[in-house]
């Protein structure tokens, strides 16, 4: 009964959705009945997980009756058709969050618009999801009695935090999208548009980074060989409206402050949120091999290729009727903050326009039938730093300089200091650790503190004050200097050792000794398997005693590696339990990773940041 | 307006109408599929020990002289159990000699698996390590080539060899080449 009142619901949202998007009097009313009837059926479906309800299709594929709960819950986003559920729930409470926060002074008609444009892409989703997705779809009259379960590879806390908070980073993408719609169309666009898209595009940015930052510390954990980032094309698919979007709030900033950039702005957020429904559409067409791909149907691929053919390419057409009409008026110097923040864009687009390329690049030599190819880290890897190195120099400048023009004398004596004191300290403190100079390190931890000095002084002294936003750009711009330095650090100076170790041996990795005591059996509430426990010990000190696990999930025999880490302010000693070797020993695998946690401490920091800056100009 | 002009503001709508025509392509794409480089050239050289008698070796040079299906496969392959009935039917109808090559497998449990499900197979290989297997381009079983009289590799299935591909692929491409 209650999967039907679910469906019934998302039927009723459906007609909502429509009425949002045709009629402008109704629209407030309509997104939030929509909303309703969306959480509504959500409810529903996470109700028939909860209850262990095998009738409903979706149910049997993605759980089980030994599930622990929580994950019964996380399963409800596990697999194409609930998480594309839970994206349309995002969608709805974003919309519904438009209609209700009345404190913008947003005239009603441009609202109605901006609702009307959402309503378009929610009517889309919903009609997606009921003609080739539906959750609610029952297995009648045989249902099985157990389920098949959860991919024992999402049965983790991430689960949980990362597809919602990604979710709302993409979807999120839409009122900005929706705002430059509305105000292409309507044909008057000033500059005020920004000023009004400024917070939701920082809230959607916000979460966008914390669901990346969220996946890269979850496959840290969960993938058993201590990767954080794989330029895989779905990681690539959050990576891309992520340096999209930060172009875009780079550019509202402009556009709110000296009115220019106009028709940039509008085409980043259009190109931000296409990148947001194309990233959607790879990850679960099957066009691309990823492991982390949906299951993939030709069938559903086309319809929503349909569907992003309708929304990307009618938004570009409005783009080019009416961007002419944007032409900007501010002039400005060519050694300014505008030219810096124009920059910053470009280089932010390439970036994109490269891993966009790398990404798509097997299928495009595919469909050309030049052959079958894959791209890795190797291409990435290469094109990512050349572009990265002069973005993270130009970020240290950028702030130091005034609008419309600064002298360039002042500007050297603003920023030579902390460019001198970056370059020395980064060199002396490498060279008195290590006793060596590799020059990619100097780079980077030369860029970070680069940006970390130049940010602070160009704060301390520009403004007596340090108004909020001033504060959401010093801890943002520090968190990219801290991921900076985490990244160098952790490629540059992991050691990894695989050893084939019996109970009772011991292995010497970096400073740290560790000894193998033995292997257990396991017994979890849905999976059997082996602990091994280790001890680790510095200077004959104790340190920790980790248990690192090989788990055997009951319903479907999927092998796991739970691995075991301990965690550290400058570094983080991992260790993977792999296969047994003979009748005694394991293979293991052990990895002294400095500063890895900079990375997602960083990530953190910028989240933080953004936070800060969405709020009004006042003080701290 | 100055055609220019113009362009500049074409360019993202033109870029997208680009991308979507790839992206439409690649649905009735897979990219899972890998066509193998081996196709239209000679057979890599092997030794392998056969499965029934392990003194004997089976090489390459028993494939030439006549048109051969040399079969990858292995005990713990459960879609080798559906087509088997089919390479049985084929060997009884002695309408191409296949031979195989057991991939990563045990050599008892093997034996006893022709035992139960019949034995098609001129000669086996036992390929315990895979390391032939690897020369061959093999990535998973069952995978089946065509091999033509001089040794050179002329078809791959990848997957179940069903009559379908037996009647529409190979079966021509026997006769076109003979």
């Amino acid at each position: 009964m209650i999967p039907e009142l679910g469906h019934f619901a998302l039927i009723l949202a459906l007609a909502l959705a429509l009425i949002q998007a045709i009629f402008p009097l109704l629209s407030r009313r309509a997104a939030f009945g929509q909303l309703f009837f969306v959480l509504f059926a959500f409810v529903c479906l996470a109700y028939a997980f909860i209850i262990n309800d095998f009738s409903v299709a979706y149910v049997a594929e993605n759980s089980n009756t030994l599930l622990p709960l929580p994950y019964r819950i996380g399963a409800v986003w596990g697999a194409h058709e609930g998480s594309l559920l839970l994206w349309i729930t995002i969608l709805a409470l974003w919309t519904g969050a438009v209609a209700f926060f009345r404190n913008q002074q947003i005239p009603e008609e441009f609202r109605a618009r901006v609702l009307s444009v959402l309503g378009i892409i929610s009517s889309g989703f919903l009609l997606f999801l009921l003609i080739t997705s539906n959750p609610f779809q029952r297995l009648l009259p045989n249902s099985p009695g157990e389920g098949v379960d959860l991919n024992p590879l999402l049965q983790d806390p991430g689960l949980v935090g990362h597809p919602p908070m990604l979710y709302m980073g993409y979807v999120g993408f839409s009122v900005a999208f929706a705002f430059a719609i509305a105000a292409l169309w309507n044909g008057k666009m000033n500059s005020t548009w920004a000023r009004w898209a400024r917070p939701w595009t920082l809230s959607a940015w916000c979460f966008l980074t914390l669901g990346i930052t969220l996946g890269s510390w979850w496959a840290y954990r969960e993938l058993g060989w201590g990767g954080w980032w794989f330029w895989d094309p779905v990681e690539n698919a959050s990576l891309l409206p992520w340096l999209s979007g930060t172009a875009l709030i780079h550019s509202l900033i402009v556009t709110e402050k000296r009115d220019a950039f106009k028709s940039w702005t509008a085409l980043l957020a259009i190109i931000t949120f296409s990148l947001s429904l194309i990233g959607t559409f790879l990850v679960r067409s099957g066009v691309l091999i990823s492991v982390h791909a949906f299951a993939n149907d030709p069938a559903r691929g086309a319809f929503l290729l349909q569907l992003l053919a309708f929304v990307i390419g009618g938004s570009l057409l409005i783009y080019t009727v009416r961007a002419p009409l944007l032409k900007s008026e501010a002039y400005f110097k060519l050694i300014s903050r505008e030219t810096f923040l124009l920059t910053n864009n470009v280089l932010l687009m390439s970036i994109m326009a490269t891993v966009l390329l790398g990404t798509l690049y097997p299928l495009i030599l595919d469909a050309l039938d030049l052959g079958k190819i894959s791209v890795g880290p190797p291409y990435f890897n290469m094109v990512f730093v050349p572009l990265m190195a002069p973005l993270l120099l130009f970020m240290g400048i950028g702030p130091a300089c005034y609008w419309y023009e600064i002298d360039h004398k002042i500007l050297l004596k603003q920023i030579l200091y902390p460019f001198v004191l970056a370059l020395v300290l980064s060199a002396s403190l490498i060279l008195f650790i290590t006793n060596m100079l590799p020059i990619l390190v100097w780079l980077g931890l030369f860029l970070a503190f680069w940006i970390i000095f130049s940010t602070v002084i160009s704060a301390c002294t520009q403004n007596k004050m340090l108004v909020r936003r001033k504060w959401g750009m010093l801890l943002a711009h520090t968190g990219i200097a801290v991921c900076v330095i985490g990244i160098t650090l952790v490629t540059h100076y992991q050691i990894a050792r695989d050893v084939r170790m019996q109970p009772g041996d011991h292995v010497t990795v970096g400073a740290y000794d560790f000894q193998f005591l033995g292997v257990n059996d396991l017994q979890g509430p849905n999976y059997t398997g082996a602990d091994g426990r280790f001890l680790i010990t510095k200077n004959n000190a104790p340190v920790n005693l980790l248990h690192a696990q090989k788990r055997i999930y009951t319903s479907d025999q999927v092998t796991m590696t739970e691995s075991a880490i301990d965690v550290g302010l400058t570094r983080d000693l991992y260790i993977a339990l792999g296969d047994p070797v003979d009748t005694n020993a394991w293979g293991v695998r052990i990895y002294e990773k400095p500063f890895v946690r900079f990375i997602w401490w960083g990530g953190l920091l910028m989240v933080l940041g953004g936070l800060l800056a969405i709020g009004k100009n006042r003080k701290l | 307006m100055k055609p220019t002009y113009l362009l500049r503001y074409f360019l993202p709508l033109i870029t997208f109408l680009i991308l979507i025509a790839f992206l439409w392509r690649g649905l009735y794409l897979d990219p899972r599929k890998l066509p193998s480089a081996l196709i239209n050239k000679p057979a890599p050289a092997f030794a392998l020990p056969t499965l029934i008698n392990p003194k004997i070796i089976f090489t390459k040079n028993d494939l030439l002289g006549h048109w051969s299906l040399l079969h990858v496969w292995a005990t713990w392959c459960l879609t080798c159990q559906e087509e088997q009935p089919f390479l049985m039917d084929l060997a009884r109808d002695r309408s191409i000699p296949i031979y195989a090559i057991d991939y990563k497998d045990d050599a008892n449990t093997a034996k006893q698996w022709l035992h139960d499900h019949g034995n098609p197979y001129q000669l086996i290989g036992f390929d315990v390590h895979g390391d032939t297997g690897i020369n061959w381009g093999v990535y998973g079983t069952p995978e089946t080539f065509l091999i033509d009289k001089n040794g050179e590799i002329r078809y791959k299935v990848t997957g179940a060899l069903t009559p379908e591909i037996w009647q529409t692929k190979i079966l021509p491409m026997i006769k076109n080449l003979s």
